[in-house]
């Protein structure tokens, strides 16, 4: 171990406003291998690496790479020192040329042609030495999220990175483009290149790091080799405690069909068609989940059954159709039909995060008999009975007068849970429940979910999560392009399969 | 309409079309970069007077259009601190930068020249004079192509022919320079020019200050060039039908100067026609003078089909919390 490491942060601290985002962090990256960053949503993994790549300003610390301190004020000190990196939301010009995005910042001269056309030979150069097939001339908003991260990499080669910072990159990707990615990041590996891997997801740091950093509330708690250490025992540093990685239940006891779906077309404003036929039946006492890859169509769906959006083809509830437009289609009637609906954007369209808990428990029921008194609200009637929700969804602080947004990612979920699972509805609409909320709180959130399974209601759950599919449906649904690809049961099938579905591949003949 | 009243509308069309075109590329400038800019209209409104009160003291033209630039870049200067550094509301300070002018030219001018908030006449030197092009004169008899150079083409002020280049100039620096690469990067996503380690601020500043550059061509030209100096409010919207033009022109070049020729033609038929009877009803010369003005509201309630603004315009850039 003589050699110097690629990278080395010392006292790295740094704060916004009132929170501590990063504690005295100290870290040794080696080079040519492939280093992991874990840590629950909020623990400070991103915050440090924007300070790496001088997106950000550390408060206090040095950084040193290859040995030498480097002071790293902006991103050109980062990329002067060779380091790149892929950020969770693509940094990326939609409507300009791979190429162009490509040479945005590292151009050779005040004239474009002569660039361009160099930078042209040098990315098919890149483009095949690294297998990563992407045509130079294509606009970036015409191409898949798999692609548009290809693009992201090859900025980062382009500007001939040694030091390649991914953050959260399988999050948007099909197992088999993750797949891909993770063989693209051994090829560079083995080109001597140096990676730093930030994920929150135990199953790719086993797969292909060779160190992994625990990160928890803005500290770096560990590192540890990851050949000896394994998913339990990282999720326990990671949060602190022993927690449950698989969801505990019984097997479903379906009865009868709660909602049938049948043909359900969706045409946005745009004229594009996000639903195509959409033919889907949930039964009580069971969990129907809906796999895919983000914008497929599953948005829409939880849409229309939520009533923000109008649609045609027939859905029944309990044997009634429920109106798809019009009047009497909105998410007030769908409440009254018995349908309540977690939204996958709880900041968007779950809570106002300026009004208090009691108040965000207040809305879409604040007519109930039980919360008003003649003309008036019953204020202090919503306020005991949100208390009381408080208590038991495990809600903190527990506190009804805190505004939504001071609580954490997890904490407001629970909040906008406990509003809709005790609303008594026959139907459950839920839309990613686990994003963004930390790993104790979705052992939590999974166990009710079950629970109300159990107690006889149909549960329609949206997850882009694979894992979180696979371990509380019923039954899968996967859809790709608006459609239902295929119908599996968790038992019968792998994440292989249902990636290719989720591919737009046929799997086994269904 | 005989040729010769053909020609004369079309020759007032450029006439009046250059301001317009001179502030829709100064608009096209800020708003590539993310910066939108309500404050055309008191840019030019401004650049003007100090065109006008700098010609008119000096006695040279050339001063004066100097003076008025300098003064639309000092507004500019403004409107990018109050909406890069200070990530203020780019409406709000245009709205600003228009009151300012308004009420700043009036109240200088009647201090310097106190003649009711105009300034003198400006006279020879002091105005932007029409060139002749070369062999103007000798080719003046061909037929039909004869009036078409000597009476169309010719005859402008240097301004003119300036605000007729600026587009085929702006294209260039637009699309086939770096500076315009990363000019337009910058009003979609200022996060990727900035993880590219180029200065966001830096890249507005720049386009805000050509943006005022060209506000300043336009002010100088409407009074010195198209006027003999300066009087109350003469932009009269100009800066506002520049931005309808723009978004008509879905801020390209090349749409934006036929967005310009269409106003100036507007325009210059409400001039020419006082009156006119379509189909034996006759419309008043209220309704040919409100032309461009209609036209604007027309296009800026959305008639056009969807014009797709620079995505980040009118955001102050924030790095994320």
């Amino acid at each position: 171990m003589s050699e110097a490491p690629a990278i080395e942060l010392r006292r790295i601290s740094k704060a916004f406003g009132p929170v501590q985002a990063n504690k005295d962090i100290s870290l040794k990256v080696m080079p040519g291998t492939i280093h992991g960053i874990i840590g629950e949503n909020g623990a400070g993994k991103s915050t440090l690496m924007s300070i790496l790549y001088g997106f950000y300003k550390a408060d206090s610390g040095e950084i040193l790479v290859g040995g030498r301190e480097t002071p790293i004020p902006d991103s050109q000190a980062a990329i002067k020192a060779g380091i790149g990196m892929v950020f969770q939301h693509f940094k990326l010009v939609e409507n300009f040329s791979v190429l162009e995005n490509v040479v945005l910042g590292a151009e050779e001269g005040a004239f474009l042609r002569p660039t361009l056309a160099k930078a042209r030979k040098h990315l098919t150069e890149l483009a095949r030495e690294y297998e990563m097939n992407v045509d130079p001339d294509a606009k970036i908003e015409d191409l898949s999220v798999g692609h548009q991260q290809r693009v992201e990499i090859l900025k980062a080669l382009y500007r001939e990175a040694n030091i390649l910072i991914l953050d959260e990159p399988t999050g948007v990707l099909t197992p088999a483009e993750a797949d891909h990615l993770f063989r693209i990041l051994r090829g560079l590996k083995a080109e001597g290149k140096t990676i730093i891997l930030i994920t929150h997801k135990l199953r790719e740091i086993m797969e292909i790091t060779d160190t992994v950093s625990v990160m928890r509330r803005g500290e770096m708690t560990d590192t540890v080799k990851t050949s000896e250490t394994s998913p339990q025992d990282l999720a326990e540093r990671m949060v602190g405690r022993k927690v449950l990685l698989r969801v505990d239940k019984t097997p479903a006891q379906p009865k009868e069909t709660v909602l049938e779906v049948r043909n359900l077309g969706v045409t946005d404003s745009q004229g594009v068609q996000r639903l195509k036929g959409i033919d889907l039946q949930v039964r009580a006492g069971e969990i129907l989940g809906i796999a895919g890859v983000a914008g497929n169509g599953q948005s829409e769906l939880l849409d229309v059954l939520g009533g923000i959006r109008a649609a045609t083809g027939e859905v029944l509830l309990k044997g009634r159709p429920l109106s798809l437009s019009g009047p009497g289609s909105d998410a007030r009637a769908r409440r009254r039909a018995g349908i309540t609906h977690v939204p996958e954007d709880r900041h968007r369209l779950g809570l106002i995060l300026d009004f208090k808990a009691w108040e965000n428990t207040g809305f879409g029921y604040q007519d109930l008999p039980k919360y008003c008194s003649g003309l008036m609200m019953d204020n202090q009637a919503l306020r005991e009975d949100t208390d009381a929700k408080m208590g038991r969804f495990d809600v903190r602080p527990h506190d009804p007068n805190l505004a939504a947004k001071n609580f954490s990612g997890g904490n407001q979920q629970k909040i906008v849970l406990a509003r809709e699972i005790e609303a008594d509805p026959d139907l459950l609409l839920i839309g990613q429940p686990t994003r963004g909320v930390d790993i104790g709180a979705i052992e939590f959130i999974h166990q009710r979910i079950v629970e109300l399974r159990d107690e006889g209601k149909a549960i329609l759950l949206v997850s882009v999560e694979l894992d979180e599919i696979m371990s509380l449906s019923d039954r899968i649904a996967v859809m790709f392009d608006g459609r239902i690809m295929g119908e599996r049961l968790p038992g019968e099938t792998d994440e292989t399969e249902l990636g290719l579905l989720m591919a737009g591949m046929e799997g086994r003949a269904a | 309409m005989d040729l010769n009243t053909v020609l004369l509308i079309l020759d007032s069309t450029l006439r009046l079309a250059t301001p317009l075109l001179f502030a829709c590329l100064a608009g096209l400038f800020s708003e590539r970069a993310g910066v939108f800019d309500i404050g055309l209209e008191g840019k030019m409104l401004i650049a003007a007077f100090f065109s006008a009160a700098a010609a008119s003291l000096t006695g040279n033209v050339w001063a004066g259009l100097l003076a008025g630039c300098a003064a639309s870049m000092a507004l500019a200067a403004i409107h990018g601190l109050a909406s890069i550094t200070f990530r203020g509301n780019q409406l709000i300070s245009g709205v600003a930068i228009n009151f300012l002018a308004t009420g700043l030219t009036v109240l200088i001018a009647q201090d310097w020249f106190q003649q009711g908030g105009r300034t003198p006449q400006l006279e020879g030197g002091a105005r932007f004079q029409p060139i002749t092009l070369p062999f103007a004169e000798t080719l003046r008899d061909v037929p039909v192509f004869g009036p078409i150079y000597y009476d169309l083409i010719s005859g402008h002020t240097i301004l003119v022919y300036l605000g007729f280049l600026a587009v085929p100039a702006t294209w260039y620096v637009l699309f086939r320079t770096r500076f315009g690469l990363r000019l337009r990067a910058v009003g979609e996503n200022p996060g990727a020019v900035d993880t590219a380690g180029v200065s966001v601020v830096g890249l507005r500043y720049g386009a805000v200050m050509i943006c005022g550059l060209l506000c300043g061509f336009a002010g100088a030209y409407l009074s010195t060039g198209l006027s003999a100096g300066f009087v109350k409010d003469m932009s009269a919207g100009r800066g506002f039908i520049a931005l309808a033009a723009l978004i008509f022109a879905k801020w390209r070049p090349w749409s934006a100067l036929g967005a310009c020729l269409l106003f100036g033609l507007l325009d210059a038929l409400g001039n020419r026609f006082q009156s006119i009877e379509i189909a034996g009803i006759a419309l008043p010369v209220q309704f040919m003078q409100a032309l461009p003005y209609i036209l604007t509201v027309v296009i800026l309630a959305g008639f056009v089909g969807k014009a797709i603004p620079p995505r980040a315009g009118g955001e102050p850039y924030v790095k994320e919390r």
